[in-house]
């Protein structure tokens, strides 16, 4: 079977400014929707209140969150404590129940509805963020050191001009996976933070197959016309690209539509950031190589740098 | 053709064979316990098993059986019983009182020769499992006294500074009592304070005769922010606690105004967490008074001003206790320790801690240090015990407070900033103390008013769908690859199994911890191995498409996608490499997963699957097509 014609001649560097200037647009777009819409940040990053209720019978911790989720609390989490009689509740509170003691009255009101032996175990209270803003910053802190990392890397296995696209495509299918979160208002949490992160990855590893193939062809050809050279390499790898692309979304699909809310949000991030690292390998990486000037000798003394990576199997 | 080497196979054989034994323990379900563990002076022994048994027997709470290794007991339960649990908690609890700490756990079940050969399970995190739950509260009481004594100060400097006189300077009920002779002194005091200590607030009190009072109250907002500070200092040196033990993936939260709420994964040392937890052990260095005499003033209880009468830990021979009289003044105290190691002492072997001071406490020791050589300094410890006893029926909670000197010892030359200290009881109590020392000393009393085991944050359904959606994805993806490179892809799908397995077994050899957004990074890592088979696909195909013969095709495509790979991989590795290093908690663990997938996926998507492709079509003489797609069997019907 083939999905793909594999002698396309697409010419994906024609509309370059075009997919350009709308790269940056939405660039421009999603930084304005973070300044001014933010995140809306989960229970993980900005603590909530905490309700301890306990039971005469037993009870299922999936039954208390079929009752909250029925009485219009969403996402709490809840735990069961110290056996099957007692679970501890921790959500966010909405704008209007600011205080813990009418969330817990709430919360203890909307399970009663579907269990009467419920009651208040002892008074509810505030709890604080369980990353805490550290978390945040290590977060910003890891995405700047991937991305100096891979610079280097590339900078040296490649070239500098292949390292600028690939940083300056990274940069922009962050901030446009951001974006996505912060226009939908769907809840920023720790999975979806450590998704954003593994989009980075899967983003870099997209446009290195990319770069291998136009590093190849340039030291293949005798005369390198780097916007052919460039359209071919896309061309060549188009069936790879969205293959992979492919494989990984039929499993972050699974993710999204079954996995329940807890992997929920890392299959929508990671879907988002594989739609996004694809097309940005295409239409914004190349065109910014284009753009800088990559040439065949600029690639050149890289093979001999390296003999034994020739002999691998 | 034979470009795969014997060897090759061999080592795809011991790999594989390894994974399978390494990720076997993650199939034992872990069963309900309770630890105990002895405080300082406390042994674990036969006859203590054999006294919790016959207690549990006596109060019918059933349990399978109680483990004694390592000086600690394991009474495990049956599998669910964990009702039963916190019973038998409260039970043994109540029979070994405070010599011991009693914590609930979850106990693995793997058999001991694997555990010997270092196979276990992968420690599961508090979303899948849950664990134990801790809540401290936090007195901060004393650190509230201690910041009214400096505002003191700080009134008597400003009253002084402006040269208005005053009769007193005090704590009174509400906050400190200014005694002023004058109403105009009155009056320009209490604009002074106002100005030059602005974190009080100041209002006229009462006129008794000549004495003209004013009463200085710390501003409420004040009050919260010391609160805080405190709150998050403890936070922060409890996490410093729980992490220099090793236990992953705890959740340490703010709970309410004065608590602090502490969940640990199951299947840890709970009980050593638990004794870490709550203690509070600290050093400090006083100068010894060698004028007075010890025995004296143990004698008549009258000691001189500037001492304090302590006793050695080290009893005299007839088993008396001998007393030292130390300068109040503290030379150096645990709170200028930067850094902290136990290690027995070089010349006699007896257990000691190093210790490295910060450099204000370095320049202290050196100046005693430099004016009192051949005089002796002492090195007093304090801790700090939690005792709880039933009175009446309620739980009252008390402190205990022990000063012991554990040396004293003449100063043979000057020293600063790192030194050493001996006197301590045993190896294991001078490795607490450091470990009490390095993590930062709790900015107020903190002690554990609850403990109990809780349940997966996730619930069971929640656990149960994101499993049911991983093996969902990868099944598509097993399929798809079939269906669009045929035996290639069944290679390829075959590759990606033991890599799922590789990638469980170093997770549990290395004991990473397994949460949901763990559990996606598996898949997440699945998923893009694949990439690495989609690449030597397309590689084959496309030589086959320029004409090469099937075998150099297989050859050729394996070469030539290796550079791809490589590049693409490390990249994605060094990707990983920040999460891992770089993250906190949950994006460690995923950074981890994904790191170790990356190099699992290396190996499996390359090497074994050449290994098979090279079994199957390597042996055959004349190869005429490969199955690799429809379009590419070429010379299969021919």
């Amino acid at each position: 079977m083939e999905l793909f014609n594999p002698n396309s001649k697409i010419d994906f560097l024609g509309g370059r400014k075009v997919s350009i200037v709308i790269s940056a647009l939405l660039v421009l777009a999603s930084l304005g929707l973070l300044a001014t819409r933010g995140l809306n940040y989960a229970l993980d990053f900005t603590g909530g209140v905490l309700v301890e209720a306990k039971f005469e019978e037993p009870v299922q911790t999936d039954q208390v969150r079929a009752a909250l989720e029925a009485g219009g609390f969403h996402n709490a989490q809840v735990q069961s404590v110290g056996g099957t009689r007692e679970v501890s509740i921790r959500l966010q509170p909405t704008e209007e129940q600011k205080d813990a003691e009418v969330v817990g009255r709430d919360v203890i009101a909307a399970i009663k509805q579907q269990r009467a032996d419920v009651s208040l175990k002892r008074h509810p209270d505030l709890v604080g963020s369980s990353v805490g803003a550290e978390l945040r910053n290590d977060g910003i802190v890891a995405a700047v050191f991937v991305m100096l990392g891979i610079m280097i890397y590339i900078g040296i296995r490649f070239e500098k001009r292949f390292a600028i696209a690939a940083i300056a495509s990274e940069i922009h299918d962050t901030i446009l996976t951001l974006g996505f979160f912060s226009l939908t208002q769907l809840e920023f949490d720790l999975t979806v933070l450590a998704a954003l992160l593994a989009v980075i990855g899967y983003s870099i590893n997209d446009k290195v197959v990319v770069f291998d193939r136009v590093r190849e062809l340039f030291r293949l050809a005798r005369k390198a016309e780097p916007y052919e050279i460039l359209n071919k390499a896309i061309n060549q790898t188009l069936s790879r690209t969205i293959m992979t692309s492919l494989t990984t979304s039929l499993t972050m699909f699974a993710l999204y539509f079954v996995g329940g809310p807890a992997v929920h949000g890392f299959g929508l991030t990671m879907l988002v950031g594989i739609v996004i690292g694809t097309l940005s390998s295409i239409f914004f990486a190349n065109p910014i190589l284009y753009w800088l000037g990559v040439s065949k000798t600029d690639l050149m003394p890289v093979t001999r740098e390296n003999p034994e990576l020739a002999r691998r199997p | 053709m034979n470009d795969f080497p014997r060897w090759k196979y061999a080592i795809v054989v011991v790999v594989l064979l390894l994974g399978v034994l390494y990720g076997v323990p993650n199939l034992y379900v872990q069963q309900p316990a309770v630890q105990v563990n002895p405080n300082r002076g406390a042994t674990i022994d036969l006859a203590l098993k054999e006294k919790v048994q016959g207690m549990l027997e006596k109060a019918k709470i059933p349990f399978e059986r109680i483990d004694l290794n390592n000086d600690q007991l394991m009474v495990r339960l049956p599998i669910g019983a964990t009702d039963e649990q916190g019973k038998a908690l409260e039970a043994i609890k109540a029979e070994l009182g405070d010599q011991y700490v009693v914590a609930p756990n979850l106990a693995s079940t793997v058999p001991g020769w694997m555990r010997a050969i270092g196979a276990r399970e992968m420690p599961k995190g508090l979303d899948l499992q849950g664990g134990v739950h801790f809540l401290m509260e936090v007195d901060d009481k004393d650190v509230l006294e201690k910041q009214l004594q400096r505002y003191s100060d700080d009134i008597r400097s400003a009253l002084r500074d402006k040269n208005i006189r005053y009769q007193s300077v005090g704590r009174g009920p509400q906050g400190v009592v200014v005694q002023l002779r004058s109403a105009e002194d009155r009056d320009a005091a209490l604009s002074t304070i106002q100005s030059k200590v602005p974190d009080v607030v100041v209002s006229n009190g009462a006129q008794v005769g000549d004495s003209y009072t004013l009463n200085a109250s710390v501003k409420p907002e004040k009050i919260r922010e010391i609160a805080l500070n405190t709150i998050r200092q403890n936070q922060a040196t409890l996490s410093n606690r729980i992490n220099a033990l090793g236990v992953a993936e705890p959740l340490i939260q703010q709970q309410g105004e004065t608590r602090i709420a502490v969940e640990l994964p199951g299947v840890q040392d709970t009980a050593e967490a638990k004794k870490v937890l709550g203690a509070q052990a600290t050093l400090e260095y006083h100068a010894v008074d060698t004028d007075g005499d010890a025995f004296e003033a143990m004698r008549s209880g009258i000691v001189p001003p500037d001492d304090k009468l302590y006793y050695m830990r080290q009893r005299a021979p007839d088993g008396s206790k001998v007393p030292i009289l130390l300068k109040k003044k503290i030379i150096v105290s645990g709170d200028e320790m930067v850094d902290a190691s136990s290690q027995p002492d070089p010349q006699s072997g007896s257990p000691a801690v190093s210790v490295v001071l910060n450099a204000n406490g370095g320049r202290k020791m050196l100046d005693f240090t430099t004016q009192n050589v051949g005089k002796p300094m002492a090195v007093l410890f304090i801790e700090r015990t939690p005792e709880t006893k039933i009175v009446d029926g309620k739980e009252v909670r008390s402190t205990k407070v022990t000063e012991e000197v554990i040396s004293s010892a003449r100063i043979n030359g000057v020293f600063s900033t790192r030194f050493q200290t001996t006197g301590l009881g045993s190896n294991k109590e001078a490795s607490d103390l450091a470990l009490l020392l390095r993590s930062g000393s709790l900015a107020a009393p903190t002690d554990i008013v609850e403990e109990r085991v809780i349940g997966p944050s996730l619930g069971k359904e929640n656990i149960q769908k994101g499993i049911y959606a991983v093996l969902l994805g990868l099944g598509a993806v097993l399929v798809f690859m079939a269906f669009y490179y045929w035996l290639f892809g069944l290679i390829a799908d075959l590759a990606l199994f033991f890599n799922l397995v590789l990638l469980l077994a170093i997770m549990s050899a290395i004991g990473v911890t397994l949460t949901m957004p763990g559990i996606a990074g598996i898949v997440l890592t699945l998923g893009m191995a694949i990439d690495a088979n989609v690449l030597i696909c397309e590689r084959v195909r496309e030589e086959l498409r320029n004409g090469s013969t099937p075998l150099a095709a297989i050859r050729a495509g394996y070469d030539k996608a290796w550079a791809t790979i490589l590049d693409a991989n490390v990249t994605h590795l060094l990707a990983a490499l920040a999460l891992m290093t770089l993250g906190s908690g949950a994006i460690r663990g995923f950074g981890v997963t994904l790191f170790i997938g990356i190099l699992t996926s290396m190996f499996t998507s390359v090497t074994v699957t050449h290994a098979v492709t090279n079994l199957i079509h390597g042996g055959k003489k004349k190869l005429k097509g490969l199955s690799i797609g429809s379009g590419y069997t070429r010379g299969a019907t021919a």
